[in-house]
C-alpha cells in the first residue's frame, strides 16, 4: 500500500503521487483524436431526424411518400416500423412508499401515438450523404393535433394536469422516503429553538459536452455481427442494455467501440434512443447507418441535470447545533425515465442528506415526475450537487438568522475526524456509512487560505464604494466510487458497478491493460499507467492502457460517479498483485529459492536477504519460453481481475466564494474560489487539479450563468449557444485549491476520485457569497434563484 | 451544380468540385479527411471548429467552402512542423490545457491567431480572446496557462547550436 505523504500525494518512489504530463495529449494537440464522427466506413450512409416540434401532440398521420423520392434517400423508418421493438430500459428500480414498483412507460425507437417532448423522434431518414438525409427529412409531413403540456413537476402532479404517459395518474412516477420515521423528525423539529426554512429550485441544466453524440452501426451479414461506435462513457454497459433489453440481439454478436469521447459529464452515460434505433436500422440496409447531433438536437435531446423544487427545513437547538432535518423535493424526470434518471433524486441526493453534520434526525421525501420536457439524469455529482446545494444553503442562511458566523456553525456540528481504521466509520441517518473524514481541517485550511479577518474587515468597508462583497462556505461530502453491487442491488440497482482490469504482461515485459473504466478527458491512459509502472517498478513507455471496446476489454461498468481510480484502479491493482505472486514462483525457481522467500520491488524479484536477483522482464519472457520452469504453473503472465468495491468512498472539502456585487446593477463578480478538497490518495495532482477546475467551473456556471428555460408551450426557449449561458474563459478568476489527504480505508491505492467535487462543492459555495454580500448591504434576503442574472440580484436589493 | 475550387490546406494546394452549400468544416472533414478540426455547435457559437483563413482565426462552421477559393488555410493537422510541435503544442501538453480534447484544436488556432498578434498577452488578454472558445473540462485557467507557455517560449531568444554543439 502506497505511503501517503500528507501533501495531496501518495508518495512511492515511482511515479504514482508526481505530476507526470499526460501521455494521450499528443494525439489531440495534433488533430488526431479519434472521436466518432472522425470515422466513415465503407458503404456509409447517413441518418437525419424527424423530430416533434411540439412538446405534446397527437400524431394523427406521418407522410413519407415524397421523401422517399428524394435524391439520394436510402430508406425511411417511423414509429410504426419499430412498433414491436422494445423500448429503451431504466437501469434502477425505485419503489413507490406502498412498495409498488415505480411507473416505466415505455420510451420507444420512434414514436407512433403522440409525442412528449420538443425532439421527440417520429421519423428517421437514412440517404447517401448527410445533406440529402436533411433535404428527404424536411420534406415528411407531419400531421399533429397539439395538446395541452405541463414543464413544471409541482404543477404535473395537481389534478387536471396533462398526462405525460395515460397510464401514469398525476404523473407520479413513485414517491419515496428515506432516513427516520417522519414523527421523530416532526418532533425534534418542534423542540428546535429555531427552525431555518428554505424553499428553492435547484434548476434544470444541460450537460453540454462540446462533443455533440454520434453513433454509426454496422451489419455484416455473413458474419451475423454488428459493430457501433459511440460516443458513450459505458461502451459495455451500452451493449448490455441494447442487447439484451432493446434488440434482443445476443451480446456476442456485438461490439461496441468508443474511442475518443469529446467530454461526457454524466450525459454520455445513459443509453440513448438513436444507438438501438441506428443498429436495427443497419440490419435492414446492410449498410452502415451514422448519426452526429447537431447542437439543437444535443439540447433537447442529452439527458439534462438537476431540476428539483425543494422546501428543507433545518431545526436548531439553542446552542446552534441541528436537531431535525426535513426535505421535501420534487424531481423533474422529463418526459422518459433515462437509464439512472429514477436513482438521481434518491439513493444519489437522499443519501447524503447527513451532509457532514451530526444532524440526528432527517426525514427525505421525494416525488419524481414526469412532465413534457427532456429526460433529466445524472449530471456531474448526480444528486449530490442538489443534496450539498440544499444543506450549505441552509447553513449559511441559519448563521445568518441566527447571527452566527457560518464557519463556527459548522464547527459546531461537524462529525468528528475518523480514519475508518482506528475509529469505525460514521453510521449516517440516511443508510450510508462514511468511511473516513476530518472535516474540521478542510475549513480550518480554507479558512486560512482565505484570511477570514482580514475579509470581513474588507467586507465592511467596502459598502462605501458601491459594492458589496460577500463570502460563502460549502462544506460538502459525496459518495463516490460506485459502487458496492450488493448495496445497489439492494436498493434497487439493475446492475452490478464493480470493475474489470487486465494485466497483460508481453513476454518482453512490456505491459498492456485492458481496463473496463472509459476515459472522456480524465486521463487514464496517464493515471492507470503511473499505477502500473509504479506497482511493477517499470517504466511508464512500457505501459499502454486500452479502453473502450468490447471486443479488447473482458467487461466493464465505465465510468461516472468518479469511480475510474477507486473501482477500475482497484481491479488493475488486483491483477498487479497476481502478476507479481505469479511471477514470484517463477523466479523463486529459476533463483532456487522458496516463493515465499521472493521480494519484489523496484521492478526485481530477489531471495530476501541475499544479492540473488531477477528482473521482472527476464521473469515475463521465462513465462512465455517456459524451458526452465516450475513443473505445475502455468505458462504466461496474463492476469483479470474484477474488483466488486467494499463500501462507497466520501471524498469531501471546503469550498469558498468571495463575489463582489454591484449594488446599482446587481451584477456578481466573482473574486476568489478556493477549494479545498480531500479525495484520499492521489495518483496525479495535476490531473486532480484539473478535475476540480472543471468541476468548479461548471458549478459556478450553475450558480452565476446556466439553466434551461422552457415555456408553458414546452419549449427550450435557450436551446442554442446564443441563448443558453455557458461559461467563458472571462468569467472566472484563478482559482485557489489545495488538498488534504484522508486515505480511503477500504481500498489498496487509499483513493477516493476526483471527477465530480468541483461541481457539487461550489454553487453553494457562490450562491451563499451572493447573500451574504446582500445581507452585508442590509437586504435579509433567503433565495435568489439561479443563476443569479444581474435582473435577479438587483430585484433582491430592491425589497 | 457544383463550383470549383481551389484551396491551399497546410500548404498543399486541393482543387475540387463542391456544393456550393458545403460549409468549410466539412471540405475539411469530409473531402479532405483532415478531422483534427471539430463541429461542436453548427452555429459558429463554440470555436471547435476554429482554422485559420489566409492567418486569420475563422470558425470554418459558418464559412462556405466556395468563400475559401484562392485562401491559405492552416488547421491544427498543419502547425507541427518538421516533426516538431508548435509551442502551443507542447505548451498544452506541459500545462495540463486540454482533457477530453475535443475543443483543443480551435483553442490553439484562436490561440496562434492571437499570439501573433499580442507577443505577451495578459492574462486578461488570453481570457477575453478565447470569448469565442468553449471548453467544458478545464475551467480554461490551464488553457490560459498554456497560452503563456507557448507565448514566452515564443518570444524567448532562439538558442542558437554553435558549430560544435551541432555536431554533437
Amino acid at each position: 500500500m502506497s505511503t501517503n505523504n500528507g501533501n495531496g500525494t501518495a508518495a512511492t518512489g515511482g511515479p504514482i503521487g508526481k505530476s507526470v504530463k499526460r501521455v494521450e495529449d499528443k494525439r489531440f494537440t495534433m488533430g488526431h483524436g479519434k472521436f466518432t464522427d472522425d470515422i466513415v466506413l465503407p458503404g456509409q450512409t447517413y441518418a437525419a431526424f424527424v423530430r416533434s416540434q411540439y412538446a405534446h401532440a397527437k400524431i394523427l398521420s406521418v407522410d413519407t411518400s415524397a421523401a422517399k423520392a428524394m435524391p439520394g434517400v436510402v430508406a425511411i423508418y417511423t414509429g410504426a416500423d419499430v412498433a414491436a421493438v422494445n423500448g429503451v430500459p431504466c437501469g434502477w428500480q425505485v419503489n413507490f412508499k406502498n412498495g409498488n414498483a415505480m411507473k416505466e412507460p415505455k420510451h420507444p425507437l420512434l414514436v407512433a401515438d403522440k409525442t412528449r417532448h420538443v425532439g421527440d423522434a417520429i421519423a428517421i431518414v437514412i440517404a447517401e450523404s448527410i445533406e440529402e438525409a436533411f433535404d428527404a427529412a424536411q420534406t415528411v409531413n407531419v400531421e399533429y393535433e397539439e395538446l395541452p403540456c405541463v414543464v413544471d413537476a409541482f404543477k404535473a402532479t395537481q389534478p387536471g394536469a396533462p398526462l405525460v404517459h395515460d397510464d401514469v395518474p398525476n404523473n407520479i412516477c413513485y414517491d419515496w422516503a428515506l432516513g427516520n420515521p417522519i414523527e421523530e423528525v416532526n418532533a425534534a423539529m418542534s423542540s428546535a429553538a429555531h427552525v431555518t426554512t428554505l424553499e428553492f429550485i435547484n434548476q434544470r441544466l444541460v450537460p453540454n459536452a462540446i462533443e455533440p453524440r454520434c453513433y454509426n452501426s454496422s451489419y455484416d451479414a455473413i458474419n451475423d455481427k454488428y459493430t457501433l461506435y459511440t460516443s458513450t462513457q459505458n461502451p459495455h454497459v451500452i451493449r448490455l442494455l441494447m442487447c439484451a433489453f432493446v434488440l434482443g440481439i445476443p451480446e456476442h454478436k456485438v461490439r461496441v467501440i468508443s474511442y475518443d469521447v469529446g467530454g461526457g459529464f454524466g450525459s454520455k452515460i445513459f443509453h440513448y434512443t438513436e444507438e438501438a434505433l441506428l443498429t436495427w436500422c443497419t440490419k435492414q440496409l446492410g449498410r452502415p447507418v451514422k448519426w452526429t447531433a447537431e447542437r439543437k438536437e444535443s439540447f433537447v435531446l442529452d439527458a439534462h441535470g438537476r431540476d428539483h423544487i425543494t422546501k428543507a427545513e433545518m431545526g436548531f437547538d439553542s446552542g446552534g447545533k441541528i436537531v431535525a432535518l426535513r426535505v421535501k423535493t420534487y424531481a423533474n424526470l422529463g418526459a422518459y425515465l433515462s437509464t439512472f434518471g429514477s436513482c438521481v433524486p434518491t439513493y444519489l441526493h437522499g443519501t447524503l442528506m447527513q451532509g457532514l453534520y451530526t444532524t440526528p434526525k432527517i426525514n427525505i421525501d421525494v416525488t419524481a415526475v414526469f412532465t413534457h420536457t427532456t429526460a433529466v439524469d445524472a449530471y456531474r455529482g448526480a444528486g449530490r450537487p442538489e443534496a450539498t446545494y440544499l444543506l450549505e444553503r441552509l447553513m449559511d442562511l441559519a448563521a445568518h438568522e441566527m447571527k452566527i458566523d457560518p464557519a463556527e456553525l459548522r464547527f459546531r456540528n461537524f462529525i468528528p475526524p475518523f480514519d475508518g481504521v482506528n475509529q469505525p466509520g460514521y453510521q449516517t441517518q440516511v443508510a450510508l456509512q462514511y468511511d473516513s473524514g476530518n472535516y474540521h481541517a478542510a475549513l480550518e485550511k480554507g479558512l486560512e487560505m482565505l484570511g477570514y479577518e482580514d475579509f470581513r474587515k474588507a467586507q465592511k468597508e467596502s459598502a462605501n464604494n458601491g459594492k458589496l462583497l460577500g463570502v460563502g462556505f460549502s462544506t460538502y461530502i459525496e459518495a463516490c466510487g460506485i459502487a458496492p453491487s450488493a448495496v445497489v442491488g439492494s436498493l434497487g440497482a439493475r446492475a452490478g458497478l464493480f470493475e474489470f482490469g487486465q494485466i497483460r504482461v508481453q513476454p518482453t515485459g512490456k505491459v498492456t491493460v485492458y481496463t473496463g473504466a472509459h476515459s472522456h478527458g480524465q486521463g487514464h491512459e496517464t493515471t492507470f499507467a503511473q499505477v502500473v509502472a509504479d506497482k511493477l517498478g517499470i517504466s511508464m513507455d512500457d505501459v499502454e492502457i486500452v479502453h473502450g471496446d468490447t471486443e479488447k476489454i473482458g467487461f466493464g461498468m465505465g465510468t461516472y460517479g468518479s469511480r475510474s481510480i477507486a473501482v477500475g484502479g482497484t481491479a488493475i491493482v488486483k491483477s498487479i498483485e497476481k502478476v507479481i505472486e505469479k511471477g514470484k514462483k517463477i523466479a523463486a525457481h529459476l533463483l532456487e529459492a522458496s516463493a515465499d522467500d521472493i521480494d519484489f520491488a523496484n521492478g526485481n524479484f530477489t531471495v530476501k536477504g541475499t544479492d540473488k536477483s531477477i528482473a521482472f522482464g527476464n521473469v515475463a519472457l521465462t513465462a512465455y519460453v517456459p524451458h526452465n520452469y516450475p513443473k505445475d504453473l502455468e505458462p504466461g503472465l496474463d492476469f483479470s481481475s474484477f474488483y466488486d468495491p467494499a463500501n462507497f468512498t466520501y471524498p469531501f472539502g471546503c469550498h469558498i466564494a468571495v463575489v463582489e456585487v454591484d449594488k446599482e446593477t446587481g451584477k456578481v463578480a466573482l473574486k476568489r474560489f478556493i477549494a479545498v478538497d480531500d479525495f484520499g490518495n492521489i495518483i496525479n495532482p495535476m490531473i486532480v487539479e484539473g478535475q476540480v477546475h472543471g468541476g468548479v467551473a461548471q458549478g459556478v456556471g450553475q450558480a452565476l450563468f446556466e439553466g434551461a428555460e422552457y415555456n408553458e408551450h414546452g419549449q427550450l426557449v435557450n436551446a442554442s449557444y446564443m441563448d443558453y449561458c455557458m461559461p467563458r474563459a472571462d468569467d472566472f478568476p484563478i482559482f485557489e485549491t489545495a488538498t488534504q489527504v484522508t486515505p480511503c480505508p477500504h481500498n489498496p491505492l487509499g483513493v477516493k476520485g476526483a471527477g465530480e467535487a468541483g461541481a457539487i462543492g461550489s454553487t453553494p459555495a457562490v450562491v451563499n457569497a451572493v447573500i451574504d454580500a446582500l445581507w452585508s448591504g442590509g437586504h435579509e434576503v433567503k433565495d435568489i434563484r439561479m443563476p443569479l442574472t444581474s435582473e435577479r440580484v438587483w430585484r433582491a436589493m430592491q425589497n | 451544380m457544383s463550383i470549383k475550387i481551389t484551396v491551399t490546406v497546410n500548404g498543399v494546394k486541393h482543387t475540387d468540385k463542391v456544393e456550393p452549400r458545403l460549409l468549410l468544416v466539412h471540405y475539411l472533414r469530409d473531402v479532405l479527411r483532415l478531422t483534427g478540426t471539430h463541429v461542436g455547435c453548427d452555429t459558429s457559437g463554440c470555436g471547435a471548429c476554429t482554422i485559420l483563413v489566409n492567418g486569420k482565426a475563422t470558425k470554418s462552421c459558418t464559412m462556405l467552402a466556395v468563400q475559401a477559393d484562392k485562401a491559405k488555410v492552416t488547421t491544427i493537422e498543419g502547425i507541427a512542423s518538421n516533426g516538431e510541435l508548435h509551442p502551443l503544442q507542447e505548451g498544452f501538453n506541459q500545462c495540463h490545457g486540454l482533457q477530453c480534447g475535443f475543443c483543443t484544436p480551435g483553442i490553439i488556432m484562436t490561440a496562434c491567431d492571437l499570439l501573433k498578434n499580442n507577443k505577451k498577452p495578459s492574462e486578461e488578454e488570453i481570457r477575453v480572446a478565447l470569448e469565442g472558445n468553449f471548453c467544458r473540462c478545464t475551467g480554461y485557467e490551464n488553457i490560459v496557462k498554456s497560452i503563456q507557455y507557448a507565448a514566452d517560449k515564443m518570444s524567448a531568444p532562439k538558442a542558437r547550436k554553435t558549430k560544435k554543439e551541432a555536431t554533437v
